[in-house]
């Protein structure tokens, strides 16, 4: 284990709120007709949480599933058991056409957490995304960017939001919330 | 002169002293002072010089329309250029310096230009400058780069920071004057989110000072009252110091906060740009005053008549003590008598029309004492520096004198233009207003949204209403409105109701006097940053430039840095008198964002240094920085070109590795190559599709080497595809190829073959890939592994899963240098750990971390082509004698039709080979091999050209690979290859393989 490592080895930051590197998250990118009844049990029984909306993330105790897109499911699951869970999964689906392939590696999960408006607004200096608390609620997931990259965003919580990213650009995204969450720079817009 | 007032300053905390520096002089001015005040208090009349004529030039209004009065502000990496004095607010420890002067602000050599004026008419430069051709570059261009500009540009790194923020609302209200104050309670009444921005650091805009009463109350106590009730209601924001730059498609639109301008010792960005996404846009932009064109207009202390009052009210500053006022409306009285109030001295108003009886302001005027000549004009202002009298004439007339008044001050008014600007950057149309004289937005052409249904009202003075009773109406009704067209239908209560002045009628007045001669003309300003005088335009006209937008392109009108705030309306009118047809037919230059000039750094926002652009590293990147990497971007990743040792040059450590790794053991961080998981039943028909040769035939736990062309039949990227199960393949790619070459799969799956069942995953950065090359190579890994990695277990072209290093580890035997070589897949996270281990085990093999140079080199020398050097997007597959790996056997693939066209299997085609140079030096990249004549261009024919070129550390000598005519019939042959320095380099046609043609090395 001591020789896994995620991108930025859990650094963290303290602004007017705090970003830091979650550390390996397993995920677990599974593609196929998202509306077949053993894709759904399968979903449901690797990630311990409901199928997923459109647009929405359903977590459970230990991980959960995000709608990426019409055919294809982000399930979250611990790092260690991601190889035991893509077994169940090709054993659930059978012959079924699918895919199911662990893409925990390839990505870096970031944590920025304090005053959930402060959270919001400091994410809303990088995305292009209404993330009044109004518009974008726990349980919603929004693929977007982050200023120049791709970027996945749920709010765990009030007050936590996650952002998942590519590994290769985990230091701009780091350096990206670092900025945007400088003391001083609160913008005063969804916060009062 | 200027100077403070005892009283008044109604923006002014005259408790707290500012200390501030003006070319170097300690002046002093208060909290609440714009820099033009503070200026003014100090009796800094003269700012800047004129951009052509180098005129002498002072403040001419209060705010965003400024068209004179920039400074460069600050010093070193704070320091600004063309900073408008008006906008600017004061703070303790400003420094500021004029512009636009030599050798000073007082003594200017560039002002004899005003002497050359005659000699520098509109469009001088055009004709002028066109002869003798070579002297532009030469002579004039230099002559006029030095003589021409404003501010220099800063020569230090800007030190602050700049960020964007992307809001959403309902209702977006532009204008924090009493029209978007209104607009926005209605709006926030109806139930509408609501921002309301303001360019000012205060709301109201122009009311308090023009005054009025409102509900029985003085305005700028309503005013105080609104924005408290505004401030109090959650779903209404108001945000001051933050300018409506520009209005955008689909309700989009920037605004321009200036977070730390004013104290720029506070924590926070200096700038904030906001994207805004609105519903609805409210444009309640006000309206700026406009300026009269009389001889002598630009003298120093000529300024508009509402900027005087501005002055006297909102920072107790009077401009002179003398001014005359001369107007064409009403509303200059206003000046009147607030000068008169405040024991000012104003000789005589000036009023060019000759009504039939006083207005209520006229009657007023005349009560104070104050004398009034109707049918009055200004024949021509008296002074140089600083205005010291005026000729008075019949405005009817051609200007005969008929008084001279003494006076500092010249308060003119023209009447006011609304600021359509933001109405219109979106297509919003424009009406002329006989009444106003002047251009108003015509409501039923708005800007539309996707629907096709309005997405801007326009509310106020910006909407052609200039009474404040007929404004808050307006201003409530646009609210109201816009609030409704974004779907909040609440309750709006009616607006307040405003004691109404009934005014005269404003009368047109473009030329003062109206038969102004042509020394009068020349004298007078249109655009005074730009030098743009009435003659000018005429002389265009003239000329033939009668369409607006050449007229302005030919003479620089509204071309300066304030884009013609004042100069727009009156060029248009002499250009439409010049020309015989009414204003509405000449019509306006076009509105383009931003309103006033914004930083590059707002628009930039987070993207400088480290968040410049992401640079995208592989999980033993840290190594490579650690271990000297000469770093090269590939795309959007920064792979180490090579590894410099302390006193190595760069080729000195390309040949080392080179050599290191054909004799023993080299390493390579290959993890940047595209890896796409290609899977499902319909995966090796569809890989069939995609590359030019068979897939679907490739064996599991096999790797083969395919080409991938576009439809037209280019080569577009290549790799090595190793089936990793019964239906699952995994394609690499090149580095750069990785993410088009996914989007070209999933095109290809979603619009043409939808029907196939494959799923396509991405899975490049899931895997550090580590290539381990060399004659030692396996003997290395063995020390890893035991698992059964010999020949006979893992021949070539072959893949396994095996433990190395106690990891999980995937590892292809290829080679892309001809050597004994692996490519071990580990997840990315454990990459770095097996790294390390290699490089321990490799130790007793001297083992050798390369970068991409030797990579090029070694793969050069096997004549390996390279996706990006041998393809330029105009190469096929056949020229480069890979007819191999193009399947006959298929009945179709991706490219196939079009390499069948007659110009596709043109023998003629350049086709690879190798090149070798007959003195062993290394050929230019991307040199020509020149044939017998020339083209009808009159250019040398060609017959090939260089598409890699290395030195060879292994065979000591220059190698390179080309596309020449025939060239794999004319072997031995010598082709002639000029260089830029005029000398000729011989090369001998070869076979493109240097080294191991027979693949002994890696078959072992």
């Amino acid at each position: 284990m001591s020789n896994m490592v995620s991108a930025l080895n859990g650094a963290s930051a303290k602004g007017f709120v705090e970003v830091r590197d979650m550390g390996l998250q397993g995920m677990i990118t599974l593609r196929g007709d998202l509306n077949a009844a053993k894709l759904k049990k399968a979903a449901r029984a690797v990630g311990g949480a409901d199928m997923p909306e459109q647009g929405h993330i359903s977590l459970g105790d230990t991980g959960g599933a995000a709608w990426m897109s019409p055919d294809e499911l982000l399930v979250l699951v611990p790092y260690t058991e991601v190889d035991a869970r893509l077994s169940e999964i090709a054993k659930a689906m059978g012959d079924d056409h699918h895919l199911a392939v662990n893409v925990s590696d390839a990505r870096c999960m970031f944590g920025v957490s304090g005053d959930d408006a402060l959270v919001r607004e400091a994410l809303a200096k990088l995305m292009p995304v209404d993330l009044s608390a109004r518009a974008f609620q726990p349980g919603q997931f929004r693929r977007s960017r982050m200023a120049q990259v791709p970027a996945a965003l749920w709010m765990q919580a009030e007050g936590e939001a996650r952002i998942v990213c590519f590994r290769s650009v985990a230091q701009y995204v780091f350096d990206l919330l670092k900025g945007a969450t400088s003391p001083g720079s609160e913008v005063r817009y969804l916060a009062r | 002169m200027s100077t403070r007032l005892a009283n008044g300053g109604r923006l002014l905390d005259k408790g707290r002293k500012l200390d501030f520096t003006f070319n170097g002089t300690r002046l002093r001015g208060y909290e609440g002072d714009t820099l033009a005040s503070a200026l003014l208090a100090n009796d800094q009349m003269l700012m800047g010089r004129s951009f052509k004529y180098h005129r002498p030039r002072g403040v001419v209004a209060s705010g965003a329309e400024e068209p004179n009065a920039l400074v460069g502000l600050g010093e070193g990496a704070a320091f600004e250029p063309n900073q408008r004095v008006t906008t600017t607010e004061l703070f303790d420890g400003l420094t500021c310096t004029s512009q636009n002067h030599w050798p000073s602000l007082n003594f200017d050599i560039g002002a004899i230009n005003t002497k050359l004026s005659r000699f520098l008419p509109a469009g001088f430069y055009y004709k002028m400058f066109i002869h003798p051709r070579p002297f532009w570059k030469h002579v004039y261009e230099p002559i006029i780069r030095k003589s021409a500009g404003l501010g220099r540009a800063p020569d230090q790194r800007d030190t602050d920071t700049y960020e964007h923020f992307y809001a959403f609302c309902d209702v977006l209200v532009i204008g924090g004057g009493i029209a978007g104050l209104q607009a926005a309670r209605a709006a926030g009444a109806a139930g509408a989110k609501v921002l309301l921005i303001e360019q000012t650091a205060h709301w109201g805009g122009r009311a308090p000072v023009d005054g009025g009463t409102v509900d029985g109350q003085p305005v700028d106590k309503f005013v105080d009252e609104l924005v408290s009730e505004l401030q109090g209601m959650d779903n209404v924001t108001l945000r001051n110091r933050t300018m409506g730059a520009g209005v955008y498609d689909h309700g989009y639109a920037l605004g321009y906060e200036r977070v730390t301008d004013h104290q720029p010792k506070a924590k926070g960005p200096r700038h904030r740009l906001w994207r805004i996404r609105a519903a609805q846009i409210v444009t309640a932009t006000g309206a700026i005053e406009r300026p009269l064109s009389f001889a002598g207009n630009d003298i120093p202390g000529v300024m508009l008549a509402s900027a005087v009052r501005d002055y006297v009210v909102d920072y107790g500053v009077s401009i002179g003590d003398r001014t005359v006022v001369v107007t064409n409306n009403d509303d200059a009285y206003r000046t009147a008598i607030i000068l008169k109030k405040n024991g000012l001295d104003v000789p005589v108003i000036l009023d060019a029309r000759v009504p039939t009886q006083d207005s209520a302001l006229m009657a007023e005027a005349k009560s104070l004492g104050i004398r009034v000549l109707m049918g009055h004009a200004i024949s021509s202002v008296q002074g140089g520096k600083r205005v010291t009298g005026v000729e008075i004439c019949s405005q009817a007339g051609e200007g005969a004198v008929l008084e001279e008044i003494a006076c500092d001050v010249v308060a003119m008014s023209g009447g006011w233009s609304p600021v359509v600007h933001l109405w219109s950057h979106c297509g919003g149309k424009l009406i002329w207003d006989e009444a106003t004289a002047a251009f108003r937005p015509d409501v039923d052409k708005a800007p539309t949204g996707a629907t096709g249904a309005p997405f801007v009202t326009p509310a106020g003075a910006a909407n052609g209403d200039f009474l404040l009773g007929d404004v808050l109406r307006d201003g409530n009704s646009a609210g109201k409105a816009a609030a409704k067209a974004a779907g909040h239908s609440g309750a709006v209560p009616a607006a307040p109701s405003a004691e109404e002045i009934a005014e005269a009628p404003m009368a047109p007045v473009w030329m003062m006097p109206q038969g102004a001669g042509i020394k009068k003309r020349q004298k007078a300003w249109l655009d005074y940053q730009n030098d743009v005088k009435v003659s000018d335009i005429q002389l265009a006209a003239q000329e033939g430039f009668e369409s607006v937008e050449h007229a302005k392109r030919y003479t620089t009108l509204g071309m300066a840095t304030d884009q013609g705030k004042l100069s727009n309306i009156n060029g248009l009118a002499i250009l439409s008198d010049a020309l015989g047809q009414p204003i509405p037919q000449t019509g306006t230059t076009t509105f383009r964002p931003p309103y006033t000039p914004i930083s590059f750094a707002s628009i930039t926002g987070e993207a400088r240094d480290a968040r410049f652009m992401p640079v995208r590293q592989t999980p033993m990147y840290q190594w490579h920085v650690e271990n000297g990497a000469f770093f090269e971007p590939v795309g959007q990743w920064r792979r180490p070109y090579t590894y410099q040792k302390p006193g190595e040059s760069v080729e000195d450590a390309v040949a080392r590795e080179v050599k290191a790794t054909r004799s023993s053991l080299g390493m390579l961080d290959a993890s940047t190559l595209g890896k796409l998981l290609v899977k499902g039943p319909d995966a090796g028909k569809f890989l069939d599709m995609l590359y030019t040769n068979m897939m679907s035939t490739l064996k599991p736990g096999r790797c083969r080497y395919g080409l991938m062309c576009s439809e037209n039949g280019f080569l577009i990227d290549d790799g090595v595809v190793a089936r990793v199960g019964e239906d699952a393949f995994l394609c690499h790619t090149t580095t750069g190829g990785a993410e088009s070459i996914h989007g070209h799969m999933e095109e290809w799956l979603q619009t043409e073959w939808w029907d196939w069942d494959v799923y396509v995953a991405n899975l490049t950065e899931q895997y550090a890939q580590i290539a381990v090359v060399g004659p030692r190579a396996r003997e290395t890994l063995e020390k890893l592994t035991g698992d059964d990695i010999s020949a006979e277990a893992l021949p070539f072209m072959a893949w396994a899963d095996i433990t190395l290093a106690g990891l999980q580890a995937r590892v292809y035997r290829i080679s892309f240098s001809g050597e004994l070589s692996y490519e071990i897949a580990v997840k990315a996270s454990e990459g770095r750990a097996l790294w390390d281990a290699l490089l321990a085990a490799g130790a007793s093999a001297n083992i050798t971390v390369y970068g991409t140079e030797a990579l090029h080199i070694m793969r050069a020398e096997k004549g390996f082509i390279m996706i990006g050097d041998e393809t330029d997007g105009t190469v096929i597959p056949q020229d480069l004698g890979l007819n191999w790996a193009i399947s006959k056997k298929k009945e179709d693939y991706l490219g196939k039709r079009a390499q069948e066209r007659s110009h596709m299997s043109d023998p003629a085609r350049w086709k690879l080979v190798g090149l070798e140079t007959v003195d062993g030096g290394v050929l230019p990249d991307g040199a020509y091999a020149t044939a017998e004549g020339e083209n009808a261009n009159g250019q040398r024919e060609t017959q090939g050209r260089v598409t890699s070129t290395y030195h060879s550390p292994t065979l000591e000598r220059g190698i390179a690979m080309g596309l020449v005519l025939n060239g794999p019939d004319r072997m031995g042959e010598v082709l002639e290859f000029p260089r830029l320095d005029g000398t000729i380099m011989r090369a001998k046609i070869v076979d493109p393989v240097f080294f191991d043609k027979d693949g002994e090395k890696q078959n072992v």
